[in-house]
């Protein structure tokens, strides 16, 4: 039996391709599938082609958790400004710790914890929901190739949004509780970075240990509760004595401390915030790396 | 001017039983696998055999395919439930790795597995056109640019601004398609997407896809039962049965063969039975399907043969009233009717426990005309809702009868063949 349609000419026809502007960003030349084996690079210029589905993705994310909920967008708010409450109350006031506070933040816990807890939300929400997200989309993963990053990926640029907003209400309780911005604030897009490579590393290594254990569905928010007690989010991060550098290997001890460092005028602790960053990228490019090795197994255990 | 754009070459997937199933691993499974995975490996060594050893826990979905398709041909893949059609598919849409061999496409690759992926309930249908063509592998500004034509496609433009959620499924699958059929992908990989929508809409779809074809030059792959659908479009065709290739080539030679062999499949017996995990997801488990002559010697289906038609499968889920809607087809794809449980006054709307089921009607006899018939299963819930479909749950032969009345020898015409009261009288001759 022969197996050729035709008599093809092996030939690619290069002329043939229609050079207008229309474009699938698919495979644009000669694609090879094959199996493959080990650690897979990560395919930067494809997810380039791709980066307007990240973006569709992240605006669906955005419209579909507001729709139809009565206060919309101002839960994004409502969430880290009742648990700066409960904060101020029980570890401001009970626990004592506002009497931790430098001379120049006297009396102004509230805003000091509405710092950690707006970066310890959007870690947190990143991590849950970016480690649910894989088998959340199942349906997708096993219907239509794009690049898999672009799930959990997806959900924590719709925490980015909610982190904006709330943003916007760290700036009102600047004004309320009259905190000046400082030569500091120079240093937030940095700051901004790792807490998205941090947030990443650790959601891609959850939605794939998650697609092939379900246990982890149970793990995770587990851990996450764990985690917010280790993260500085209602202490100071000179609070826990010598115990600062091994803190530090938790990313988000070293990094929510630079951001009261770096928003609310705080000493820089700069070896904490040296060790936290280098755990972070660690754990951004094994995250990265782990993920892209089980990607392709995900269609068949999904 | 035909280069192949679409060359396969010793292609396979090899799936592990119990991975791919609904059973998922468990993290305390993975840890007593790397814990006794020493233990295994040394009792292995003892009895000197190879630890992966074990070839009933590995079955091929899809072995040693290799076929090349030509710019701008339409090659239609066809085969039974589970010949490894959709691996295919998957495999060269790269939703799925293969475990050998490899695949080359030249250009732009678009594939069409259902309609509507990532069509998401809560959004209007403008957002979705936006979000499902993106998917797809649209741009942004591509998506505008076609957005009056898709729209017009569809007819929906006025619901447009409505979440699809309100949408009657007619009209969530005319938008679905609407997108897809306006992709301009150099190659496109279709799977059963026509098997949805009124008459009507098939048409238009499958009038698109032969203008995608042959108007525009583009290579389009395509899976079907509906053999009316894949004579009309395909130039070639590629039978798969049991994960490999059992015929390619004109779509005549092919169809016929796959039709031969459709007929022969179960003989005699006029059973069918499935395993645990062949035939099932976590509604239903299809069991035993049998045809049961009720006249003659019992083997033999004729014209004038009433039959029993038995379906035995297992409710997984239970407490809610499950239909079972029996579909036959005859092998190009017309519909000759359908029947459902519900004719069953005692059934109909009471909750199903979970458990074994055996359900039965009788085919009367005069109805069906001799030739080969497909009953598809469909099971489902009270708000209509699939369950459970098995498109090709049997297939079954009608013999002709042994002697006709009249002296036509030929092919009796016609779907069915009922027996027609007649009577015929001579008219006295009446003068104005």
């Amino acid at each position: 039996m022969s197996n050729t349609l035709t008599g093809a000419s092996p030939i690619p026809n290069r002329n043939a391709q229609t050079p207008d502007e229309s474009a699938l960003p698919v495979f644009d030349q000669e694609m090879v599938i094959q199996p493959q084996r080990g650690w897979i690079a990560v395919n930067v210029s494809e997810m380039w082609r791709y980066r307007e589905l990240l973006f569709f993705l992240i605006w669906r994310d955005v419209k579909v958790r507001y729709k139809q909920t009565v206060l919309g967008v101002a839960w994004a708010i409502l969430q880290p400004l009742f648990n700066m409450i409960v904060f101020t109350v029980i570890f401001g006031k009970v626990a004592g710790l506002e009497d931790h506070l430098p001379a120049h933040l006297k009396g102004k816990y509230p805003i000091f914890v509405y710092v950690g807890m707006l970066v310890w939300t959007f870690f947190s929400t990143g991590v849950t929901t970016g480690g649910q997200s894989l088998v959340n989309s199942q349906h997708l993963l096993t219907k239509i190739y794009f690049p898999r990053l672009f799930v959990p990926l997806a959900t924590i640029g719709g925490g980015m949004v909610d982190l904006a907003i709330s943003f916007g209400l760290f700036l009102v309780l600047m004004l309320i509780y009259q905190v000046p911005p400082g030569w500091g604030l120079l240093a937030l897009p940095v700051l901004l970075l790792l807490t998205l490579m941090a947030t990443a590393g650790v959601a891609f290594v959850m939605s794939a240990l998650t697609v092939s254990y379900r246990d982890f569905r149970f793990i995770v928010p587990f851990m996450v509760q764990a985690w917010m007690y280790l993260s500085a989010t209602f202490y100071d991060v000179a609070d826990v004595g010598r115990w600062q550098l091994p803190a530090s290997i938790n990313p988000m001890f070293g990094l929510i401390g630079a951001y009261r460092s770096c928003l609310l005028g705080m000493e820089w602790h700069w070896l904490q915030l040296g060790i936290s960053t280098t755990v972070t990228l660690v754990m951004f490019f094994f995250g990265v790396f782990y993920f892209r090795k089980v990607e392709r197994k995900f269609a068949d255990i999904a | 001017m035909s280069d192949t754009v679409i060359h396969v070459e010793g292609l396979g997937k090899e799936y592990r039983l119990g991975v791919q199933g609904s059973s998922y691993p468990t993290l305390r499974e993975a840890i007593m696998g790397v814990a006794t995975a020493p233990i295994r490996r040394l009792k292995a060594l003892r009895h000197g055999v190879e630890e992966e050893g074990d070839a009933s826990s590995h079955f091929w979905a899809l072995r040693d395919v290799n076929f090349e398709v030509p710019r701008g041909q339409v090659i239609g893949i066809i085969g039974r439930n589970g010949a490894g059609k959709s691996t295919l598919l998957k495999i060269l849409s790269r939703i799925t790795e293969p475990s050998c061999g490899k695949a080359v496409l030249r250009g732009r690759v678009a594939s069409l597995l259902e309609v509507g992926t990532g069509f998401h309930p809560e959004l209007t249908g403008r957002e979705n056109i936006y979000l499902n063509g993106s998917i797809l592998g649209m741009r942004r500004v591509e998506i505008e640019r076609k957005f009056d034509q898709i729209v017009a496609f569809s007819e929906v433009e006025k619901f447009l601004d409505t979440p699809v959620k309100r949408y009657s499924s007619g009209m969530y699958v005319r938008l679905a398609f609407a997108v897809a059929a306006h992709l301009e992908p150099e190659i496109l990989i279709v799977d059963e997407v026509l098997a949805v929508g009124d008459a009507e809409f098939q048409k238009k779809c499958l009038g698109k896809m032969q203008d995608v074809s042959t108007g525009q030059g583009r290579t389009v792959l395509f899976v079907s039962h509906n053999i009316w659908a894949v004579r009309s479009l395909c130039q070639q065709v590629l039978y798969l049965k049991q994960g490999q290739m059992a015929a390619i080539g004109q779509t005549e030679g092919v169809v016929d063969k796959y039709l031969k062999d459709a007929t022969h499949q179960n003989g005699v017996t006029m059973m069918r039975q499935w395993g645990p995990g062949a035939a099932e997801n976590e509604n239903v488990r299809m069991r035993r399907v049998q045809l049961t002559p009720q006249s003659g010697d019992g083997t033999m289906i004729r014209v004038d043969t009433p039959v029993d038609l038995e379906v035995e499968y297992e409710n997984l889920k239970g407490g809610t009233p499950l239909v079972l809607n029996l579909a036959v087809h005859t092998l190009d794809g017309t519909l000759v009717f359908v029947s459902q449980t519900t004719s069953d006054k005692n059934w109909h709307g009471r909750k199903f426990e979970k458990g074994v089921y055996r359900s039965t009607c009788r085919i009367p006899a005069n109805l069906l005309n001799d030739g080969t018939y497909r009953i598809r299963a469909l099971f489902l819930d009270e708000a209509v809702k699939h369950l459970y479909n098995l498109d090709d749950a049997m297939f079954f032969t009608v013999h002709d009868i042994a002697h006709r009345e009249g002296s036509w020898y030929g092919k009796w015409l016609g779907v069915v063949r009922p027996q027609l009261q007649w009577t015929t009288e001579l008219v006295p001759a009446i003068d104005a």
